[in-house]
């Protein structure tokens, strides 16, 4: 009989505890839904966005000035620290596997196995994520301020079109300039290879770059060079839309710059991993 | 005869002249929040037309559906007897050219000079001005604002007082027939909101423009309102001249007033 009054006794406890349990499950489960939809609905705005963007591009009132602007902006901010970072690349490389090829009698190896390693992958993937770092928080930044302060309204009540004066003359740019970025920074990376090999060795300069591109084909080049623009196009899209679409509050402009890096060095190693797979394909 | 009785006179004349902007049943909501409910007013040619109201009644939503930078979910905005909301994407910018929008913290463009940002919507505008033209232009618009030596400046070097003249000078270099100004005089200093109210008198009175002011500054109102609007919860509350309004006895304007006086 006790048991049975105990038991009668919890019955309200467990029903309210397993009422509390299935509201919170469905709290979870609403909230799941609300995110995954808020996902689409700005993969969706992504999609739309980069299909403007790409029509504008084509428009007959293309800002050819301020598409130069933005290139010698883009060009003039990164290269001091593109500079730096392609002759530490090349420095580094040489100095952490010089030890191993003199080890198996490879050393004469050396140029060639370094340049290989920057044209293909170090330099362009480096200098894209330093980029992102640059240039695609900068877009992000600046574009979010003058959503925020109102001159991206100011602009369309000119009757211009801001996307097509800020979006694609800057999208356009990043994709241009980032493939003459990575090649400077390669050139830079090989040249701080030499420099390495001469702290332990003594070559030449015209010997080390012979050898260097002596073996590098047009299947190392090519596809590094075509991967790069689509980096630069990731990063300007990314930047760009993220600042063109950022919040109104002032907030918003250190997010949008925060997720404009993140998103676009993300994307970055994405598209390197499938430009990898494809190149895989034709060697 | 003094400034109220002028201002009725205005008033009068402005009644007689024919309507330029014509906004009916205007409705716009927000995530669901509905901003404007059934908002319709009319500005007369060479008037001003003064929108008062509080923080988030939807004074500055109004006039952005105006110029397109907000779509009204209902309702018709006419510009000299155009339908706006009918209007494809290149007609609308054409009639868009006709109206001059002053914002609220004057939205000059950072990265440009002054001389460039009056620059930006001469070129795009009126392309057939010559380089000669269009630097008498810019001279002429910040002499109108009393700024004359700022065009090789860049924004972040004026004072806010500064940057609102300059803006002002940016919209009217076009020559627009209708001018917005989104809280003109907020965040300035009395003195300064003083030489913004007569700024947008003078350009009223030597540009033949109409405008709608909106703002909740009850001296900029008296400065330069013919005629004026209350908003409240999406609606036109009140319509009056500034006497009229002094000496109502609605609950809301009073407290609107008396807060203001305070």
């Amino acid at each position: 009989m006790e048991k049975v009054k105990r038991v009668a006794k919890a019955i309200p406890r467990i029903r309210d505890a397993t009422i509390h349990s299935v509201k919170k499950l469905s709290d979870k489960t609403l909230h799941k839904k609300e995110e995954a939809s808020n996902f689409l609905t700005d993969f969706a705005n992504a999609i739309l966005f980069v299909n403007l963007v790409i029509k504008e591009t084509f428009s007959r009132e293309f800002e050819f000035k301020e598409f130069l602007r933005q290139c010698y902006m883009i060009g003039n901010k990164t290269l001091p620290l593109i500079s730096v970072t392609g002759a530490i690349m090349g420095l580094v490389l040489t100095i952490q596997s010089r030890p191993v090829l003199v080890e198996f009698g490879a050393e004469s190896m050396l140029p060639g196995m370094v340049a290989i390693s920057l044209i293909r992958e170090m330099g362009p993937v480096i200098t894209a994520l330093i980029f992102a770092g640059k240039i695609g928080s900068g877009m992000g930044a600046e574009l979010g301020s003058m959503k925020v302060t109102e001159q991206i309204d100011a602009m369309e009540v000119s009757s211009t079109n801001p996307i097509r004066f800020l979006v694609v003359t800057r999208a356009l740019a990043a994709t241009l300039m980032l493939p003459i970025l990575v090649l400077y920074a390669d050139a830079l990376g090989i040249l701080g290879s030499w420099a390495a090999a001469n702290i332990k060795g003594d070559v030449t300069l015209s010997l080390f770059f012979r050898q260097a591109f002596g073996s590098i084909g047009f299947i190392d080049l090519i596809p590094a060079i075509i991967k790069t623009f689509l980096f630069g196009a990731v990063i300007g899209f990314v930047g760009t839309y993220k600042g063109y679409n950022a919040g109104r509050g002032t907030e918003s402009v250190g997010v949008a710059a925060n997720s404009a890096v993140v998103l676009g060095s993300l994307l970055v190693l994405v598209v390197d991993m499938i430009a990898v797979q494809i190149t895989d394909m034709f060697v | 005869m003094t400034e109220a009785k002028s201002k009725i006179a205005e008033r009068q004349v402005n009644e007689s002249k024919k309507p330029i902007l014509e906004i009916k049943n205007l409705k716009i909501s927000f995530n669901g929040k509905a901003v404007l409910t059934d908002t319709s007013l009319t500005l007369n040619e060479g008037e001003n037309l003064v929108v008062l109201g509080k923080s988030g009644t939807g004074k500055s939503v109004l006039i952005k559906c105006v110029v397109g930078l907000l779509i009204p979910d209902a309702g018709t905005i006419k510009v000299f007897d155009t339908d706006m909301t009918s209007l494809n994407k290149k007609q609308f910018s054409q009639m868009r050219q006709k109206i001059g929008f002053l914002f609220q913290n004057g939205a000059l463009y950072d990265s440009m000079t002054i001389k460039q940002n009056l620059e930006f919507p001469l070129v795009r505008l009126m392309k057939d001005l010559s380089k000669k033209e269009r630097e008498s232009k810019i001279v002429t618009a910040l002499e109108n604002v009393g700024l004359p030596d700022v065009l090789n400046k860049m924004p972040s070097e004026l004072s806010g007082g500064q940057r609102k003249r300059v803006s002002l000078a940016r919209t009217i270099i076009v020559d627009p027939l209708i001018m917005l100004y989104d809280e003109p005089t907020t965040g300035l200093d009395p003195v300064t909101s003083d030489e913004i109210s007569q700024l947008i008198n003078d350009i009223q009175k030597q540009l033949k423009t109409s405008s709608i002011i909106i703002t909740h500054d009850l001296r900029c109102a008296q400065q330069t309102a013919d005629r004026i609007m209350m908003l409240d919860e999406g609606v036109i509350h009140m319509e009056g001249t500034m006497e009229e309004f002094e000496k109502s006895d609605d609950p809301l304007v009073n407290a609107f007033f008396n807060a203001n006086i305070n």
